[in-house]
């Protein structure tokens, strides 16, 4: 181990460069042919440079109503966000304490991260499916009768939609917060008790912003995985589409390079959302590097 | 941070109420445990109530309607097994000509060792670079930010990535007709298994690197210089101590890759030019007809299945133990 690299460093930098290349390279494909002119076809070489398809795109001209899916999944993926980060934090605080069910609750995450996406988006089609049914046959029975009236179906894009991309990014906001956790001094918890302060002060003043980054990070998990869900939505999203969904209806039909433009413009939303969350992230952890320590500077 | 403390000022004078005295510290030691208990459940409540609704109660809903009676165009709930019988039709009277649903699942099989094989090897030695050859902490992590970034990104996207490139067309085809290896455009690059398995390891490997990296990063360094200082060879070096001590990174990934591809519609959909039948694809189809029933018998076959597969990883090494 001296500090001469040995040749297998050569070796294994020249496959991860290929293996980056591998990642990135048909991306910046289609980000390039996106750009195509207006006789351009779907493969290189390029016609022309030119915004003709992000024009058909944002007109909507020739494709389905992109822009209200696009509305659609920016506000689901807002919510599952929000919703993500506050239950992975508040269940990240729970699993500190030993409380019955806690591996019920753990391996009903592992199983619901590993399921195969089919079975899940089928189940909750199903459930939805069946409430609908019952509703429709026997909700007067029940003194449900003004629900009934005009009943159509409970699914939609922040029902059952919204329920299974939690099944998604649930387990790994749980999963972040346990690697957070296995980090955490929690002496830090015992001083601010012994100050006196109350769970809720230990907690905001404490434990917050020193978790801070990661939190980010398990907001930016929550965005980008549901911007991107398909095979969960696929069967659980009700009557109307996300965009993956619609990109993905695309697939079969389009033969211009428009799809190459919404999937720049696809891509651009989540690179935007990636590059802001980095961004806060490493702001946080500068601040913490600045204010982390007061040790030896004295009383304030 | 005057606020901080005028927030403390305002609730300590609650502090010495809630202390009980000597006498009461033992009733009042078993309260905070109760209390700290109630409070770990309203912490973890909210999720669990997730879970039930939207994966448990759906779960037991696939299984029982597995086992309703159907017709053509709804579900009807009395026991039958015809969504399991329909769905095993002709295979034994069939033989030795394998039925749709075997020849299926073994097609799926074979897509799912390929690309298994192919993302443990590759996803190893990312992982192996990062966690051994990389030295600098920041390296570390902008390069395995480098790998993680995709991941963020949409699927469908970067399926519809390799078109320009593998299409009749595409940027293979001509690199090959102008360097006159061929003449003719090569049909299999796309909508065929090539490309399916191609794509499914383009999608996946991060799967396989993030836990192999970190079983590879808890490895205690000073174990690869004694067996440098011992003689060891870099191959044995590898064989002895870093491969058993990765072990339960590439058991996880593994259980990634498998369940994920043993599910897989979408990704054998568009890279097969919706013309390759997998287990996950049957589902949909069966969806499709509006046959739950039968859609839910083949769901129960293929969570069978991929319970058997990581039962039989999961005796290779305690997962929960990893985490």
């Amino acid at each position: 181990m001296g500090d001469k690299r040995p040749r297998s460093f050569y070796i294994l930098a020249a496959f991860f460069a290929a293996y980056v290349l591998f990642l990135y390279g048909p991306m910046i494909a289609i980000y390039i042919l996106s750009f195509q002119g207006p006789d351009g076809g779907l493969t290189f070489p390029m016609n022309g440079v030119s915004l003709t398809w992000f024009g058909k795109v944002l007109s909507g001209a020739g494709i389905v109503d992109i822009g209200a899916a696009f509305k659609r999944s920016l506000a689901l993926g807002l919510v599952v966000m929000v919703v993500t980060v506050v239950l992975s934090v508040a269940a990240g605080m729970a699993f500190r304490k030993p409380f019955r069910g806690s591996s019920v609750l753990f391996y009903t995450a592992i199983a619901s991260l590993i399921m195969p996406s089919i079975i899940t988006s089928l189940g909750i089609a199903l459930e939805f499916r069946l409430l609908d049914d019952f509703i429709n046959k026997h909700g007067a029975d029940v003194g449900l009768g003004w629900l009934a009236d005009g009943w159509t179906t409970g699914m939609g894009l922040f029902t059952s939609g919204l329920g299974a991309h939690l099944t998604w990014t649930l387990p790994f906001g749980l999963l972040i917060m346990f690697a957070i956790f296995n980090r955490f001094d929690g002496r830090l918890e015992e001083a601010a008790r012994d100050l006196g302060a109350t769970p809720w002060q230990t907690f905001r003043y404490v434990v917050l912003p020193i978790i801070a980054p990661s939190v980010v990070g398990i907001g930016l998990f929550g965005f980008t995985l549901s911007w991107d869900e398909l095979a969960r939505s696929s069967q659980a999203i009700g009557s109307v589409n996300t965009l993956p969904l619609e990109l993905q209806g695309l697939t079969t039909t389009v033969t211009k390079p428009d799809i190459y433009a919404l999937g720049t413009l696809t891509s651009a939303v989540s690179f935007l959302v990636i590059f802001a969350a980095l961004s806060v992230i490493l702001v946080l952890q500068a601040r913490q590097r600045r204010h982390g320590s007061d040790a030896g500077k004295g009383t304030v | 941070m005057t606020q901080d403390t005028g927030a403390a000022d305002l609730t300590s004078p609650l502090a010495p109420m809630t202390a009980g005295g000597s006498d009461q510290a033992a009733s009042g030691g078993r309260l905070r445990k109760a209390a700290a208990r109630s409070i770990a459940w309203l912490q973890a409540g909210p999720m669990m109530l997730v879970f039930a609704l939207f994966f448990l109660l759906p779960l037991v809903l696939v299984i029982i309607v597995s086992a309703w009676d159907y017709n053509e165009y709804e579900m009807i709930p009395a026991f039958s097994l015809r969504g399991y019988t329909d769905t095993f039709e002709g295979c034994i009277s069939g033989l030795p000509e394998l039925c749709t649903i075997l020849k299926t699942y073994l097609k799926t099989l074979k897509l799912c060792l390929l690309t298994w094989g192919l993302t443990l090897f590759i996803g190893f030695w990312v992982a192996y670079f990062l966690a051994f050859h990389v030295r600098s902490k920041t390296w570390q992590i902008v390069l395995s930010l480098l790998c993680t970034i995709p991941f963020w990104t949409s699927n469908v996207i970067r399926m519809i990535a390799w078109i320009p490139l593998l299409g009749r067309n595409g940027l293979v085809n001509q690199g090959l007709i102008g360097s006159g290896l061929t003449t003719q455009p090569i049909e299999w690059l796309l909508f065929s298994e090539f490309s399916v398995v191609l794509a499914l390891v383009h999608l996946f490997t991060f799967f396989m690197v993030v836990p192999i990296f970190n079983s590879m990063i808890r490895i205690d360094k000073r174990l690869i210089e004694a067996a440098y200082d011992a003689g060891a060879s870099g191959w044995q070096t590898l064989v002895n101590i870093v491969i058993p001590l990765s072990k339960p990174g590439i058991v996880i990934g593994s259980i990634f890759v498998i369940t994920i591809v043993m599910g897989d519609f979408i990704t054998v959909g568009v890279m097969g030019g919706q013309q390759i039948a997998s287990a996950g694809k049957i589902i949909e189809s069966r969806l499709s007809a509006l046959q739950f029933p039968a859609a839910a018998a083949n769901a129960v076959i293929l969570l069978g299945i991929t319970i058997l597969i990581i039962s039989a990883l999961t005796r290779i090494v305690d997962v929960r133990k990893e985490l």
